[in-house]
């Protein structure tokens, strides 16, 4: 049974058993809560799904999420309009992810590396920027986009939707997409072909920081303040939501919508344990246990 | 007296026979010739002796004890050792703890007495007169120190037999007058030796009987002074020509594609011009090694050229890519499909358009619809049986897989088409097929580099014939005056 299948049975069961044990967990306050705090998952899920795609890992946009964070409050604070600010904290996560991704493809660094040093650097340089404080005191228009709570949080979710759509489609009726899986499943059979594996995956780590820009912007406009070590974890939250999605951890293999299920199933876990009167600290426990699961399963199918 | 003793072995792979039927036997203190083409089944033997891979019937006898079932540890408590081309020695580790791993005794947790495994190492190294640092990173060595230590390590496992595959290629003279002293000096202690060699010349000078496999059959056996080069090669050839093939004369025309003086530090390529005519297929032969899939690789920008020009249709091209030679009209079917020619999870269909997406797509997006009506039409040109062309092609049977391989060029409407043993492990049906595909490729005009290591197929299927022998054209030979002796002479290099 494909992946995406036994996802969903799995987070239907976790819901309709919520909605036997604790009906409480629909409320519309909730669930839009539960939307918005997954949203920067989401996104940020979607690049990493490519990089995982291509058989790379990045472990750096926990930091590069901070990164963009503190830089979209410093550029509102400036006064730079919200479309201009949307593409400039996009671009400045594409140049991050493009500098990590031009050290694994022509450098030939393994990305493990690679992101782990870029990610120690992004953390330390920004708290040494910063002094760890906070960015206070944002214009008016920064949060909700101005628009006022309800019609931000929905455009928020438009966004994230929208972008979720347009790569689902892309990955499969855009040549480039068709370049990923095959690089991912044997990067030399495809430069043989003609396809040129180190483009694609420069091209893929500076899609994931552009997604992970984008990610931080949309988390940031919720807030007043801004955190200058924000994102911590997130790189972990996102790779496990890919990989319990069916995202072959060495390539080629996986969709984005594996992707999203994954999202879905993770985030759901910890609102639900707290529903269900059981103590938060099972949250990770219970993630870990799903993510050896999702890891198991995808060894003993293959081994058939 | 026979210490080794292999009687009617045979081994089929995947369906293929590799051996047939042979034995072999070894006395103490020889050293026995081990020759054939490529695909003759001389590995095949000796990873059966040496226990790398199972027989699937037949006897082994060692030192007059049965040997039922042989695996490595089996082959290394009867004395038997084997030294491949690659050195098997652990890079990280130093010489004698690599001498070391292979004869100490004892379980994982066992104490290690440093100093005794450098003695050991030392004395072993020295009984061969090799000049070895034991404390030496393995990797670090130059691959005949690297030798040394492997035969140090055999000799220290008191092996009886010892075999040698083809130990001298990238050898210096003086490394090979070394190498034949420490040989001698394992004769003279009653050492048996297989010695593997497509140097003919050697043979003379180490051998004392040889045996001869083609096809995975024995030939003969025969003292060494008994033979000479002439009929060494008449006995390694001779395959029978049974096969028929559809080749037909078609007109020949344009140079396509001209390589001239193109070298390759890299590539291990010297000096080799050769041009390639619409309509005409270059059979492409030489032993593995010599250099044939490198070319091919230099001429589709997958390696560098240093210096030299290539040509295609009479003006100068750079190619620097796989991209490029595609951009410029240029197809290369890999020797190894499964790893180099196809994406093995993916479907059919996407596997054979996928050097050219740009003519699927339309306004940058994939048309699933032509690519389709483009999967269909060579599916149906090719003959490929397959359940859909949304099957992946790891469902696919070698012959099949091939085909989608060739398919995927042809839908790049290529002018050259250079294809690296294209009917490898390939069923005898498919064989034909593609043989029949090849002639009419041609007769449409396109411009054919074929590489085969089957002198029949060779023979069979080419206009001009090109033997390589160590990273150079040894010859190149006209339809009409090519055979398999002459060939396989010019293979095996020097004069003929």
């Amino acid at each position: 049974m494909r992946r995406e299948y036994s996802l969903l049975i799995a987070l239907g069961c976790l819901l309709l058993f919520l909605a036997l044990a604790s009906p409480g967990f629909f409320s519309a306050a909730n669930l839009r809560d539960l939307a918005l705090s997954n949203i920067p998952v989401l996104v940020a899920a979607i690049g990493m799904t490519i990089v995982i795609l291509l058989g790379q890992i990045d472990v750096s946009i926990g930091s590069q999420f901070a990164a963009c964070t503190v830089a979209a409050g410093l550029l509102a604070k400036a006064g730079l309009p919200m479309p201009i600010l949307l593409l400039a904290i996009a671009a400045a996560g594409m140049a991050l992810g493009a500098f990590n991704g031009a050290l694994v493809a022509w450098l030939g660094i393994p990305s493990i590396v690679v992101t782990l040093a870029t990610m120690v650097i992004l953390r330390d340089t920004l708290r040494w920027i910063t002094g760890g404080e906070w960015v206070q005191n944002l214009p008016g228009n920064f949060q909700w986009m101005g628009l006022g709570q309800a019609a931000g949080q929905a455009l928020i979710a438009i966004v994230a939707g929208a972008l979720f759509l347009l790569c689902t489609w892309a990955m499969r009726h855009v040549a480039a997409g068709r370049a990923v899986y095959a690089t991912g499943s044997n990067a030399e059979s495809a430069r043989l072909a003609g396809i040129q594996p180190r483009r694609i995956v420069f091209g893929a780590f500076a899609c994931m920081g552009a997604f992970t820009g984008i990610a931080a912007l949309l988390n940031s406009i919720r807030f007043t303040d801004l955190q200058s070590n924000s994102g911590v974890g997130l790189e972990l939250k996102t790779i496990a939501a890919v990989v319990v999605g069916g995202v072959a951890i060495n390539g080629g293999r996986g969709t984005m919508a594996g992707a999203l299920l994954g999202v879905a199933l993770l985030g759901t876990i910890g609102p639900a344990l707290t529903f269900l009167g059981i103590s938060a600290f099972w949250e990770k426990a219970i993630q870990g246990a799903i993510i050896l699961a999702a890891v198991a399963i995808d060894r003993i199918k293959g081994k058939k | 007296m026979s210490l080794l003793k292999a009687t009617e072995i045979s081994k089929s792979f995947a369906g293929v026979e590799a051996l047939k039927s042979v034995s072999f036997d070894l006395r103490a203190g020889e050293v026995h010739a081990l020759i054939g083409e490529n695909g003759a089944g001389k590995s095949t033997l000796i990873r059966i002796l040496a226990g790398a891979i199972a027989r699937d019937s037949g006897a082994l006898e060692m030192d007059g004890r049965v040997i039922e079932y042989n695996d490595p540890l089996t082959a290394k408590s009867h004395g038997i050792a084997a030294i491949y081309q690659q050195p098997a020695l652990f890079p990280d580790l130093t010489v004698a703890e690599n001498i070391a791993l292979g004869l100490e005794q004892g379980g994982l947790w066992r104490r290690v007495d440093w100093r005794a495994r450098r003695k050991n190492a030392v004395e072993l190294l020295a009984r061969i007169g090799a000049q070895v640092n034991p404390d030496a990173r393995a990797g670090d060595l130059p691959l005949p120190a690297q030798q040394m230590v492997e035969i140090a390590r055999a000799l220290g496992a008191r092996a009886k037999v010892l075999i040698l595959d083809e130990p001298t290629p990238s050898l210096t003279n003086r490394e090979v007058a070394n190498l034949f002293r420490i040989i001698r000096g394992l004769r003279d202690h009653g050492v048996a030796m297989v010695y593997i060699s497509h140097r003919l010349e050697e043979l003379a000078e180490i051998a004392d009987r040889v045996t001869v496999l083609r096809d995975g059959a024995l030939i003969g056996t025969h003292p060494m002074s008994e033979m000479n080069r002439e009929t060494l090669i008449r006995m390694m050839v001779g395959r029978e020509l049974s096969a028929v093939f559809p080749k037909r004369a078609v007109p020949i025309g344009e140079v396509r594609l001209e390589a001239r003086n193109l070298s390759s530090r890299e590539a291990g390529i010297r000096n080799v011009s050769l041009s390639v005519r619409a309509g005409e297929i270059v059979g492409l032969a030489g032993l593995v090694g010599s250099g044939r899939t490198q070319f091919a690789e230099l001429l589709f920008g997958l390696m560098p050229a240093d210096a030299g020009q290539i040509l295609l249709n009479g003006s100068e091209v750079r190619i620097d890519s796989p991209r490029q030679a595609i951009d410029l009209g240029i197809g290369h079917v890999p020797e190894d499909r499964r790893q180099h020619g196809l994406i093995m999870s993916m479907p059919v269909a996407a596997n054979t358009t996928l050097a050219d997406l740009k003519s699927i797509s339309r306004r940058g997006f994939l048309d699933f619809e032509a690519e389709n009506k483009t999967a269909a039409r060579f599916v149906q040109l090719l003959g490929v049986k397959t359940a859909s062309i949304e099957a992946s092609v790891d469902t696919l049977s070698g012959g099949n897989q091939q085909k989608v391989a060739v398919g995927r060029w042809l839908a790049t409407k290529p002018s050259v088409l250079i294809l690296d043993e294209p009917t490898q492990g390939v069923d005898v049906g498919a064989k034909s097929e593609i043989h029949a595909l090849l002639c009419d490729l041609a007769e449409q005009g396109l411009a054919i580099l074929m590489i085969s290591s089957e002198l029949p197929e060779i023979l069979g299927m080419s206009d001009r014939i090109a033997v390589m022998h160590a990273g150079s054209i040894a010859g190149i030979l006209d339809r009409s005056e090519a055979t398999q002796e002459k060939i396989l002479a010019m293979a095996l290099g020097s004069a003929a």
